[in-house]
């Protein structure tokens, strides 16, 4: 579902240290490779993990992890939320 | 009566204001250590170091509060503004109006850290290590309680713990520019660079 | 059959041509009547940058030009980091003042004050030539020249306008691109020596000339640079639509399954193509790009039977491992795990079980995770090498196997 205040992920690559918050705090739509550094899932953040994804822009030490306006292509292409390997805690 | 709240409150508050402050420079350094265990992811360590520098900034404003307002203190508002300002200790009492002076510098740029650059943010971030040592120092020579020996204990504590993270922090390597130049430049391939075809090719 | 466009004019080896010669040979450089007029005719004629994008350049003029108030900057990229390319040397060693005829013509469409020259520090010739040409003629905006590290990432847009900005020759990866922001903060147009080339003979001959010649999708002609198991290597112009088979035939070699292994396309960034298949494959961004290689900077490079295109392919990997710019960590681990799992693959005896498997895995997860584009050009080509030598890889990873039968024991 296109929406105008859909966003996206965008990971400034340079200043990224593979601190590895983003992916505990988002694993739905982050994961960690061999070395530490963020595969994000392409496409606009769900609705449902927006919060989520404002706390990781927060949190990310070296302010590497950014949201930004998602393209029409972007937010036709919700990305598609993984199961994370460990159960989200409630509340 | 009311004086001794104030006296307890300003000890109490300051004493407080050390410890949580110390928490907050040891959970500083786990960030930067890029501390997790099991049930300890590191996403924990950032949001106790944001919160508890938080509350620690509300008693340091009651301890500077109170002991500013305690008649007993004869400390005057320029006492805790202006660095050796003050007729009692001067010396001790500068050094815990300098700190937070710093603190509040930290905190303001934290709070509008989407707005700095990375380097400038970290700048400033760093006066943190100048800010808590001269707070330990104020604590232990600008109170009613100096050198009390279970006051000294509560300093030695929370010096052992920030010197223990301090050594474990500083011995650990986290791949910077350098270390990320060395990856790059290692090849596992003795090469000769390719030569370049030179001159026009025939018709 | 080769056109001459770019390269007419005096024999190359002479040297470089005088203004004199140039005015004479091509008049002298034509001015716009109107604002935007070279900019529409750029736009009719379908040019496409040179440096290996491929982007219509009239697009980007239009974006610099939409943005400048009179303070913008053109900043000429020679850098020329490909090592198996040497289009851009030429070009400039020989016909310096086609180029900055080209850039002044694009200095006066975009509303330019300024123009950098910036040339790669290691083509000692190329760097001579301008700025002899420079001296010979009265620049219609104040020029200076800037040699470029000798980096494959030197030649990156935003690595350009840093170093000419004093800064190092690395990506600068967030926004915003050169076209907002880029030499002193200005909107800079970056565009590829051969591209302002063709602009400066489009100005003088219009967009109906340029289209004139070219097969296919893409009409006009290009640089190329023949190298490998070629009698003549070295670089010719061709029409877009030329066949590799005749391309090489003219370079003085030949694209058939005995004689030939493989074809290189497109330089570092580009695919390996079989013999079969390349030999048909017309040279073209679009054509290129449909078959699983790419035209890039015009780089046509032969393997002959007998090399081995996994080793090959583990040593450009590994030079492009080692030219990472060592500013984000996937491109730094990655590519140099990846390259060197290849070169123990390539080296007969020393491969492990699952480095085919991660090499496999880690190309897979690395387009797109670094500030600029230098890991994914690394993963298509080593996704081209996959594809193309499929049953060499095979053979080395499960018998230990190589063609190069002479070569075992080691990464040749």
């Amino acid at each position: 579902m296109a929406r105008d205040d859909a966003v996206t992920i965008a990971i400034d690559r340079i200043a990224c240290d593979g601190r590895g918050l983003c992916a505990e705090l988002l694993p739905e739509l982050i994961e960690l490779d061999d070395w530490g550094y963020p595969i994000v899932a392409p496409g606009s953040v769900p609705p449902q993990l927006i919060d989520d994804a404002r706390r990781a822009v927060t949190y990310c030490p070296v302010l590497a992890f950014k949201l930004r306006p998602a393209t029409t292509a972007e937010s036709r292409a919700s990305a598609p939320a993984r199961q994370p390997l460990v159960a989200r805690q409630p509340g | 009566m009311f004086d001794q709240v104030l006296w307890f409150a300003a000890r109490g508050a300051g004493i407080v204001s050390l410890l949580l402050s110390t928490a907050v420079v040891c959970l500083g350094l786990l960030t930067a250590m890029r501390f997790e265990r099991r049930d300890w992811p590191r996403f924990l360590t950032v949001e106790l170091h944001r919160s508890i520098a938080l509350v620690s900034v509300i008693f340091v404003a009651i301890h500077v509060v109170s002991a500013v307002l305690d008649p007993f203190t004869e400390l005057g508002i320029f006492a805790a503004l202006i660095p050796l300002a003050s007729t009692y200790r001067p010396l001790d009492v500068a050094f815990g109006v300098i700190s937070v002076y710093l603190v509040l510098a930290v905190l303001l740029t934290s709070l509008i850290r989407d707005r700095l650059s990375q380097r400038t943010w970290r700048a400033v971030h760093w006066l943190a290590y100048a800010a808590w040592p001269m707070a330990v120092f104020h604590s232990v020579t600008a109170g009613s309680d100096a050198f009390a020996p279970w006051m000294l204990a509560i300093v030695a504590t929370c010096c052992a713990a920030v010197g223990a993270l301090l050594v474990w922090r500083w011995s650990v390597v986290w791949p910077g520019r350098r270390e990320l130049a060395d990856v790059v430049d290692r090849s596992s391939i003795r090469e000769e660079p390719v030569k370049r075809p030179t001159g026009r090719t025939a018709r | 059959m080769t056109p001459t466009r770019l390269l007419a004019g005096p024999a190359i080896p002479a040297g470089a041509e005088t203004i004199a010669d140039h005015r004479q040979r091509l008049g002298p450089r034509p001015r716009a009547t109107r604002r935007g007029e070279l900019t529409a005719t750029l736009d009719r004629s379908g040019l496409l940058g040179r440096g290996g994008a491929a982007f219509p350049a009239a697009r980007k003029w239009a974006a610099v030009a939409d943005r400048a108030d009179g303070d913008a900057v053109v900043l000429v990229n020679g850098a020329e980091g490909e090592p198996l390319s040497a289009k851009d040397q030429t070009l400039l060693t020989a016909r310096p003042h086609l180029v900055l005829d080209g850039a002044e013509l694009a200095a006066e469409a975009v509303g330019a004050a300024r123009i950098v020259l910036y040339i790669g520090g290691d083509h000692a010739n190329a760097v001579r030539a301008m700025q002899r040409a420079v001296a010979e003629r009265d620049m219609v905006v104040p020029t200076r020249l800037v040699a470029a590290p000798p980096t494959y990432v030197a030649g990156e847009e935003s690595a350009a306008v840093q170093f000419v900005d004093g800064g190092e020759a690395r990506p600068t990866g967030v926004p915003p691109r050169p076209f907002e922001r880029g030499v002193g903060g200005r909107p800079t147009l970056v565009q590829n020596v051969e591209t302002l080339a063709h602009v400066a003979l489009i100005a003088r001959y219009g967009d109906a000339w340029y289209r004139d010649i070219g097969s296919g999708p893409t009409r006009g002609s290009a640089l190329v640079t023949v190298g490998g198991d070629v009698a003549y290597p070295g670089v010719t112009e061709i029409a877009y639509g030329t066949t590799v088979r005749d391309l090489v035939a003219v370079a003085g070699g030949s694209v058939d399954r005995s004689s030939t292994a493989a074809v290189l396309l497109g330089g570092y960034f580009g695919g390996w193509l079989r013999a079969e298949q390349a030999a048909d494959q017309p040279l073209d961004p679009r054509s290129c790009r449909d078959a699983g290689s790419a035209f890039g900077c015009g780089v046509v490079h032969v393997l002959p039977a007998g090399r081995c295109g996994v080793v090959a392919t583990a040593r450009i990997l590994d030079y492009m491992a080692g030219q990472s710019a060592a500013q984000c960590g996937p491109c730094v681990f990655g590519l140099r795990a990846i390259a060197d799992a290849t070169a123990r693959i390539a080296a007969v005896g020393t491969a492990r079980s699952d480095d085919l498997a991660h090499v496999v895995r880690w190309s897979g997860q690395l387009a797109g995770r670094g500030a600029c584009k230098h890991p994914d050009g690394a993963v298509a080509l080593l996704r081209s090498a996959l594809r193309t030598f499929t049953d060499e890889f095979d053979r080395h990873e499960r018998f230990g196997v190589c063609v190069e039968a002479g070569r075992q024991g080691r990464a040749a």
